[in-house]
């Protein structure tokens, strides 16, 4: 897949991920699986996904449930291991599973996940919590060391100090999502992979969240991959959005470019369903059908039952990423020209 | 002429080992008929617990310890329990977030649709059957004749939110409590169920107590909106009004806080801090502590919903009562 980004500087991008699949094996119900001679099903819930980061940027993956923009994320910090594909971060071969991962490419890169509430040990302190990746990397020589770095970190994500003496149920949402930022900061990455970081929190404190983000990567240059299913969110915080559906990505382009000048009909829609705040009385198209079962997606473009402009190519063939202007899109209709 | 459903200084509190928590503090409000009000609020604010009391499903320990609730005139708080259960369904339907939950598993979706006919109308179970089967092409089931048989679980989750629907109203009910009804569902699910209630009720005249924490789906629905703070209304009004021009500082720094599409800003403006919990909640305006607004009056004296500068929408700061008496 050709990159779209266009690269006029010759710094190789800070992740590459290349044609990355992931599939799993579903169980069978154990009498089916010993007398119906059943073969387990299969789940595409990554398919032949590439995209390239660069450094400082933020990249958004949206979809909606069950797209795999969650098990992409995943594949990428090596929680699970890709079926086939290759992902290189700063040039270098990761997920490889023949190759032993060096402890030095997990301190560069962290995950913050969705739900405070459940990332955060319950018994632990604060302070241990963010201390964990410094203790595990070795990244303090002694515990004064330590713990001013625990301060520092909490002082960075806008907490206090003695606030490391607290435990996770005596802060809100939000402050434990704070939480959550400090420890995956701990290690000093370059690369921060945030899952749906603002979705369990209230609007006004997921804005203090997304402030909070901006403004660390600017200070840190850090690179994010945003995983998020709300496209007023991913519009704020990124440079580059790739839309997914059931696995694969059917657009790639520019944020700016994405929302003024969409081109795959998918992204069409999505854009089409965000609530009209300024209440123009905008008539909307009317969206029909549901996502698929993703075990048996359909044949040729996943998204064709749904889709106005599907015609017979797209009932059989699978459509390939390819340029449209500045948009990658992976559509027929878009690539013969048939759509305005 | 009475309005449809009336709450009238509504007061619910907990009572627990370490004292008595107030969830909702001294509310009033009504609804008109075939009209929907919005009910927006961040996550403890009160909103779902107020729905309960409405339907009269609120857990215990929780109480009405003040006020009323009044449907069609008459008071439904403190009814017998047997009374209540035929108004709820009947004429005051609830469709509530997960629609897994709401349906029972073990039932197909037609025994699930007849028993709620026939427990509500005089209908034979022959023809609640064909009730059931025009209520969920009224919904938009494709093959409904052949769908009646099928269980919740063979259902997608929109799918299930359209069952739970027929089930809200095929009672044919004055008012649907409508908590959360898309927060479970994906955004194009989303905008069909916004779609199918919005028309349905249209159709029939039905009022709506649409609570959500989501301004979008507030935005896209109700007529007229209440944005609920720490127990409390903030402010109350007509839909464009109060998103256009919100008067309460706290609705004002709500909607500046939501990401917009088409408007690029670098920085979202946002309140500072948290909402308080239930234990914790401050004297005077609850919402004073986190005001760019507040003065002395704010952090003594607790105030009541008043008229703004706009003639419809009220809220409870005391800006404007100062704006009063400066005349």
């Amino acid at each position: 897949m050709a990159n779209p980004i266009p690269n006029h500087s010759t710094v190789p991008p800070l992740l590459q991920v290349q044609e990355l699949s992931k599939y799993f094996v579903l169980s069978v119900p154990w009498l089916s699986g010993i007398f119906g001679r059943q073969s387990p099903p299969i789940l595409r819930a990554v398919d032949g996904v590439s995209f390239e980061i660069q450094r400082g940027q933020t990249f958004a993956l949206v979809g909606e449930s069950g797209c795999g923009k969650s098990t992409a994320a995943r594949v990428i910090v090596g929680l699970y291991h890709p079926t086939t594909g290759k992902i290189f971060f700063q040039g270098k071969s990761l997920g490889d599973p023949s190759v032993k991962s060096s402890p030095e490419s997990h301190t560069r890169m962290q995950m913050i996940f969705q739900d405070p509430y459940a990332s955060l040990d319950p018994r632990w302190r604060v302070q241990d919590i963010i201390a964990e990746p410094i203790r595990a990397f070795h990244l303090a020589k002694n515990r004064t060391e330590l713990r001013e770095r625990v301060s520092e970190l909490l002082l960075q994500v806008g907490l206090s100090p003695s606030d490391g003496e607290k435990y996770p149920h005596e802060f809100s949402g939000g402050q434990r999502q704070r939480i959550s930022i400090a420890r995956a900061l701990s290690s000093h990455p370059d690369f921060l992979v945030c899952d749906e970081p603002t979705s369990a929190l209230d609007v006004s404190v997921q804005a203090q969240i997304l402030n909070l983000m901006k403004e660390l990567q600017r200070r840190l240059g850090l690179t994010y991959l945003f995983i998020s299913h709300n496209l007023a969110v991913v519009n704020h915080i990124s440079d580059y959005v790739g839309v997914m559906y059931l696995g694969r990505l059917c657009e790639v382009a520019p944020k700016r470019i994405l929302f003024n000048q969409p081109q795959h009909p998918y992204t069409r829609l999505l854009l089409d369903t965000i609530p009209d705040l300024s209440i123009s009385g905008r008539r909307r198209q009317p969206v029909t059908g549901e996502v698929p079962n993703p075990i048996h997606p359909p044949s040729g473009c996943a998204f064709h039952p749904r889709c106005p402009s599907a015609y017979d190519r797209c009932r059989i063939e699978k459509p390939n990423p390819k340029f449209a202007k500045d948009n990658l899109v992976a559509c027929h209709a878009v690539e013969e020209g048939l759509l305005q | 002429m009475t309005a449809l459903l009336e709450v009238d200084r509504l007061r619910i509190e907990f009572p627990t080992r370490r004292g008595v928590l107030v969830a909702v503090d001294d509310i009033s409000f009504s609804i008109e008929e075939g009209e929907v009000l919005g009910v927006v609020g961040e996550s403890g604010a009160g909103k779902s617990i107020t729905g309960a009391a409405v339907i009269g499903l609120l857990e215990p320990p929780g109480r009405i310890a003040q006020g009323n609730i009044r449907f069609e005139g008459q008071q439904i708080n403190g009814l017998p329990h047997e009374v209540m259960r035929r108004i709820r369904g009947a004429k005051i339907g609830a469709i509530f977030q997960d629609p897994l939950t709401s349906l029972n598993p073990l039932y197909s979706i037609g025994q699930q649709l007849i028993e709620t006919l026939t427990t509500h109308t005089d209908l034979s179970p022959a023809q609640a059957r064909a009730r059931a089967v025009d209520l969920l092409n009224e919904v938009g089931i494709p093959a409904a004749e052949r769908r009646v048989e099928s269980y919740p679980h063979e259902f997608s989750g929109g799918m299930r939110q359209r069952v739970v629907i027929a089930l809200a109203i095929c009672a044919n009910p004055r008012l649907i409590i409508a908590d959360e009804p898309t927060t479970a569902l994906d955004v194009s699910i989303q905008a069909q169920i916004i779609g199918l209630l919005k028309s349905l009720c249209h159709e029939h005249r039905t009022a709506i107590m649409l609570i959500t924490h989501d301004m979008g789906v507030i935005a896209e629905m109700s007529d007229r909106v209440a944005v609920m703070y720490a127990g409390r209304i903030a402010e109350i009004g007509p839909l464009r009004d109060v998103v256009k021009s919100p008067k309460h500082p706290y609705t004002v720094g709500l909607m500046d806080s939501i990401p917009v599409v088409g408007q690029e800003k670098e920085q979202l403006s946002h309140i500072r801090g948290a909402m308080p919990r239930l234990q914790e909640i401050p004297p005077g305006c609850s919402f004073h502590p986190r005001c760019p607004k507040a003065f002395d009056r704010c952090s003594g004296e607790r105030p009541d919903l008043m008229p703004t500068s706009h003639p419809t929408q009220f809220a409870s700061c005391w800006k404007f009562a100062r704006a009063v008496q400066h005349g």
